[in-house]
């Protein structure tokens, strides 16, 4: 699966390959806790093929995970 | 319309095209700009990063929410991403309506909303380097005051 990252995430260290077990935004989460706290802060929304979602969205190879942090528009 | 685009917008025909509509009877409109100062320092440029997709649907479902709480005739949200230089226009609200009250108040609302839920990034660019802007505690609190029933 690829991992977007968008403002401020884009200037983390990039994350090692995902575990193949990895099957839902739930499991994502918690193995990035560890991985990559800063991804799974309560402020960071994240968007799977362009959808915001809940926890118990599955997941896939050919998903696209977005990280989207507190926003700054206007 | 709602567009989220990289290039420059022509306030003049927007608001033209607003006036335009059927029914009429106001027409308000917001122009954000790029701040030239920032916590004292110059800003030399500004880099407003958007989601390909999420950004024009969050930005869409903000101007239809305003057209149905404020009963608009019409609404036109530009949102510019890019590179931007100080004092380049960066975004326009405009709305029409029947009456001058609603036309103030979607401008207004609309703005609270995209400060606050439109995934924008901005980077300012200082003589120190550069760093990311995030909305800050008084833009959520005014985000929440249309939170009250309209």
């Amino acid at each position: 699966m690829r991992m977007l990252l968008f403002g401020r995430l884009r200037d983390l260290p990039p994350i090692g390959p995902v575990p193949a077990s990895i099957d839902d935004v739930a499991a994502l989460k918690t193995w990035l806790a560890t991985e990559r706290p800063e991804l799974v802060a309560p402020s960071v929304r994240i968007a799977v093929n362009d959808e915001f979602v809940v926890d118990n969205r599955t997941i896939g190879s050919g998903d696209e995970i977005a990280f989207l942090p507190p926003v700054s528009g206007g | 319309m709602i567009r989220v685009q990289p290039g420059p917008f022509d306030v003049g025909l927007m608001m033209a095209e607003l006036a335009s509509r059927p029914g009429v009877g106001g027409v308000a409109s917001f122009v954000g700009t790029v701040r030239d100062q920032s916590d004292g320092a110059a800003v030399l440029a500004l880099e407003l990063e958007h989601h390909p997709v999420l950004t024009q649907k969050v930005v869409r479902q903000i101007g239809e929410d305003a057209r149905a709480r404020f009963q608009l005739l019409d609404i036109i949200i530009v949102h510019r991403h890019g590179k931007l230089q100080a004092g380049e226009p960066i975004v326009f609200v405009g709305a029409a309506a029947a009456h001058r009250r609603a036309a103030f108040g979607a401008v207004d609302y609309v703005m609270d909303r995209l400060k606050t839920e439109a995934p924008f990034w901005k980077r300012e660019r200082t003589g120190d380097g550069a760093r990311w802007i995030e909305a800050r505690a008084s833009d959520l609190a005014d985000r929440r005051r249309w939170e009250e029933p309209a």
